[in-house]
């Protein structure tokens, strides 16, 4: 009965998908943005470790306060990054007094004691970093509608992350192909998904003047911030590459042990 | 139950004499999973998944109970509370990298061990009981791990529960009074996630108590064995402790090699980019993909783009969706064929080996986005999956002439060696004979 | 039943032999357990966020003598009391010998900020908040905190003076940052 049944359903199953697939397919117009469209190219980070395996390898400190100071002077003017607080920058190498100073420059929403009127007060470590638009609505007021996304994911929250935003920010000066059109108030980036960008071209040569003497070129900018936001994306990746070795290399000898211990047991019966 | 030469409890110190007397547990421990326990002494790796699936499941249940610790299910601070893991609880970004590849390792070990269920018959007669109890633990986990995945409410996660969610209203009549019902408001909301959680929390409970019915029923007949050939004395089983504990033990270091490289070194090269973007309403992702591992299925889902039979084409998906694993319960009854193993059967092993390829097939065009030539693959191997199960397997029983079994287990394992069998399970129960029941 | 391995050779050096790997593995796979269990067990500790807030700096600029204030320092209710001359006077003039807790005014104050009496506002009986800290609050017949719960009067040093609880009000370890800011924890 079971057979039968099944047999009844499974042929029809069978017949309902074989007509649809003969059933002849309107003519797709294939969408002209894939062809100009680019696929991020590699960034060569120095975290990454050898041969980019992402196994070894920790920070360069100095990368990722370079890669901080372009976000600050830089990227900050649109972009938040609000799940970083003052005290998590420590991890970039500075010192608590450092740190604090940091916090200092900055100010955060709060309440005048005195008058319960929205005042600001200067941050604490605790605190995290402001964000430059109070709310979408003014975000989108002042970039022409367009929203910048907060970077503190940006990594994770992009295929190829790392690899793609490296190339966004220094993917701008590619000539425009025949027959595109940029819109209005866009600009052509072949990286980004639909080839036009709000984003203005964010990083010039020698835009600012790095503390350790570091050359300001696009292409090194654009390392350091990439690296920096990294960092912002996945903190605990420093940490997360060591133990993880250490715990491969606990389990390759109890592997290799519990093996033996396997033979052991099995070894009368062969 | 069990086999007569099963080896017998006997409590070694006073205190444990004294516990089983008045509590059995160390009994029913020792003859479920202990040297109680004869199984087929010739069972090879694939074997071991078994076990492999019950650790992973208390892996996701203790690194869960942990994350619902830190978690707080609600639209406004989930997305906030995951980060809250990830970046400030101590060792939270292990424990969810953990939960969150644990997932897909569940999966991957719960497919193989489905795979070497169907090549060796393990669902014919009398395991069919076992097998259910499979097929119901796999409908759990897909349900478990689907609310699981809408609990960091990202942009996959409500789009996912936006489009699950909606599969249900493609039901005639009632359909979009069920969806409603399901997502409690008119979209998924606060409703959903709060809802969500309460039973990806206490899902992983009711599939632990399957799992425990399942070793129950498993240990009537015993397990299967690579030659299909059943257990006819002694000499063909070695007794689970410590034989197979120490096979298993080797295989779980290997497993937890394997899922360690995942968990430390690419954590979210299983998981979806758009997932690290909070949910936002008004913006639909390029293209909504579920978790690989129900691929698959939403490639049953979209294979179906005629309206067939004055039935619409979205209800055809959902139904074939549903109908791809509601068939594998009746599996037992559509495989006639009295041979179990694949190996002595020389044509359902190559359609086994078709359907293999055609998963990974589904899987992969359920990843693509739906325009040509992907559309026609999914037909032709959404069209291939029903086939084999509801159309080749009962054929086959009756047109396939399988090869010659071997006599017994232990003459298949000493044929190969070319030595006499040592039977050490034999010895000592036939120089102290099992106390009869 | 005799089926484990021991029972099957009687080879003395293989058993041995066995025996270490056998226990080599049992404590490779326990030290591997425990390792483990470490960060399911550190995660229930204050995450990076709280210890953050283990310190809070108070700018007390603004709390006039025989004013006090009230904040919150690690999820905790504190005090933080500008003594007047008169305050001062009346808490010294107590030998500390005679009192439940003995401890002086100058044991729980800073040299040369004598004013400041920082304590937390935790009542040292069963953890109600002690009234006094506000203006036309009780402030117990020692004029200085009143537990409204079971009656516990503190003095204008924090001190027990009457009422079921044991110690005297709890000073949390703080520092003067400058004249008027400190910091606590």
């Amino acid at each position: 009965m079971v057979r039968f049944i099944g047999f009844g359903a499974g042929l029809v199953f069978v017949l309902a998908l074989i007509i649809g697939a003969l059933m002849p397919r309107e003519a797709t117009v294939e969408d002209p943005i894939k062809k100009i469209h680019l696929y991020p190219r590699h960034a060569q980070l120095s975290h990454d470790g050898p041969l980019g395996l992402g196994v070894f390898g920790t920070f360069d400190r100095a990368q990722l306060q370079r890669g901080y100071q372009v976000y600050k002077e830089v990227c900050s003017a649109c972009h938040g990054l609000q799940r970083i607080a003052f005290r998590n920058l420590g991890d970039l190498g500075f010192t608590d007094a450092e740190v604090k100073a940091l916090a200092r420059a900055a100010e955060v929403p709060s309440i005048n004691p005195q008058t319960g009127e929205p005042a600001t007060r200067p941050a604490l470590p605790s605190d995290h970093l402001p964000p430059p638009f109070p709310n979408e609505t003014v975000a989108r007021l002042a970039n022409n509608n367009a929203l910048p996304p907060d970077l503190s994911l940006i990594v994770k929250a992009r295929p190829d992350g790392q690899n793609y935003i490296y190339s966004l920010l220094t993917g701008y000066d590619k000539p425009v192909p025949a027959g595109h059109d940029v819109p209005v108030g866009l600009h052509f980036n072949p990286y980004f998904h639909s080839v036009n960008i709000a984003m203005a071209k964010p990083l010039n040569d020698g835009q600012i003047s790095y503390a350790d003497g570091t050359e300001a070129t696009v292409d090194q900018m654009a390392k350091d911030v990439t690296t920096f936001l990294r960092w912002a994306s996945e903190p605990e990746l420093e940490i997360r590459r060591q133990t993880g070795v250490a715990t491969m290399i606990f389990l390759f000898i109890l592997s290799i042990l519990s093996f033996l211990t396997y033979r052991k047991v099995w070894a009368n019966l062969k | 139950m069990s086999f007569p030469w099963a080896n017998q409890y006997q409590p070694k110190s006073p205190f444990m004499q004294w516990v089983d007397s008045r509590l059995p547990v160390p009994r029913l421990v020792y003859n479920a999973v202990g040297a109680g326990y004869p199984v087929p002494r010739n069972i090879n790796y694939l074997y071991n998944f078994g076990v492999l699936a019950g650790v992973a499941l208390m892996i996701q249940i203790i690194t869960g109970i942990v994350l619902a610790m830190h978690y707080s299910a609600h639209i406004t601070t989930a997305f906030d509370s995951v980060e809250h893991i990830m970046r400030n609880v101590n060792s939270g970004w292990l424990i969810r990298y953990i939960h969150m590849n644990g997932a897909s390792f569940f999966f991957i070990v719960v497919y193989i061990h489905i795979f070497r269920g169907l090549y060796f018959g393990s669902y014919k007669a009398p395991r069919e009981m076992v097998w259910m109890l499979g097929v119901l633990i796999l409908l759990l986990m897909m349900a478990t791990a689907f609310m699981g995945y809408v609990l960091p409410w990202g942009q996959m996660s409500f789009w996912g529960a936006q489009v699950i969610t909606s599969l249900f209203s493609a039901i005639p009549l009632v359909g979009d009074a069920i969806r409603t019902w399901l997502v409690g408001g008119f979209a998924p909301d606060n409703a959903t996630i709060t809802r969500f959680f309460s039973l990806h929390y206490v899902l992983p409970f009711v599939i632990l108590g399957v799992v425990i019915l399942k070793i129950w029923a498993l240990h009537i007949p015993g397990s299967t064995n690579p030659t299909g050939v059943d257990v006819q004395g002694p000499q063909d089983t070695l007794p689970f402790h410590p034989y197979f504990t120490a096979k298993d033990g080797f295989s779980l270091t290997i497993y937890l090699i394997l899922f360690s490289a995942f968990v430390f070194f690419m954590p979210n090269s299983l998981g979806h980019p758009d997932n690290y973007i909070p949910a936002n309403a008004l913006s639909t992702p390029a293209q909504i993909v579920p978790e690989w591992y129900l691929l698959p299925f939403y490639a049953i889902l979209r294979a179906f783009t005629l309206d067939f039979l004055w039935i619409p084409a979205k209800l055809w998906g959902v139904i074939a969706m549903f109908a791809s694993i509601i068939l594998l319960f009746f599996l037992p009854w559509l495989d006639t064929s009295r041979v179990k193993s694949a190996t002595y059967r020389p044509l359902y092993k190559k359609f086994f080996w078709v359907l293999f390829f055609n998963m990974f097939l589904l899987g992969y065009v359920g990843a693509m986005p739906a325009e040509e030539p992907y559309v026609r693959i999914g037909q032709i191997a959404t069209a291939y999956y029903f086939a084999h199960f509801l159309i080749i397997m009962p054929l086959l029983s009756f047109i396939e002439k399988p090869l010659p079994l071997p006599n017994s287990i232990a003459e298949s394992v000493f044929a190969k060696s070319g030595k006499k069998p040592v039977t050490v399970a034999a010895a000592p129960a036939a120089a102290q004979p099992a106390p009869a029941e | 039943m005799a089926t484990t391995p021991d029972a099957m050779t009687d080879d003395a050096d293989g058993v041995r032999r066995r025996d270490f790997i056998y226990v080599a593995t049992g404590a490779f796979a326990a030290v591997g357990a425990a390792a483990v269990a470490w960060p399911f067990i550190n995660q229930m500790n204050p995450s990076a966020d709280v210890r953050a807030l283990a310190t809070v700096e108070i700018d007390l600029s603004s709390i006039l003598p025989g004013q006090a204030i009230k904040t919150i320092w690690q999820s905790k209710p504190v005090f933080v009391r500008n003594l007047t001359a008169a305050e001062q006077a009346e808490a010294d003039k107590v030998a500390a010998g005679d009192l439940r807790d003995p401890q002086t005014l100058a044991d729980r104050t800073k040299e040369g900020n004598r004013n400041w009496l920082v304590t937390l506002g935790v009542c040292t009986h069963l953890g109600c908040v002690p009234l006094g800290a506000s203006e036309g609050e009780n402030k117990g017949d020692y004029g200085g905190y009143f537990c409204p719960c079971h009656g516990s009067h503190y003095d204008t040093a924090g001190r027990i003076r009457r009422g079921p609880a044991p110690k005297n009000l709890e000073v949390p370890t703080y520092a003067f940052k400058s004249p008027t800011l400190i910091e606590i924890g």
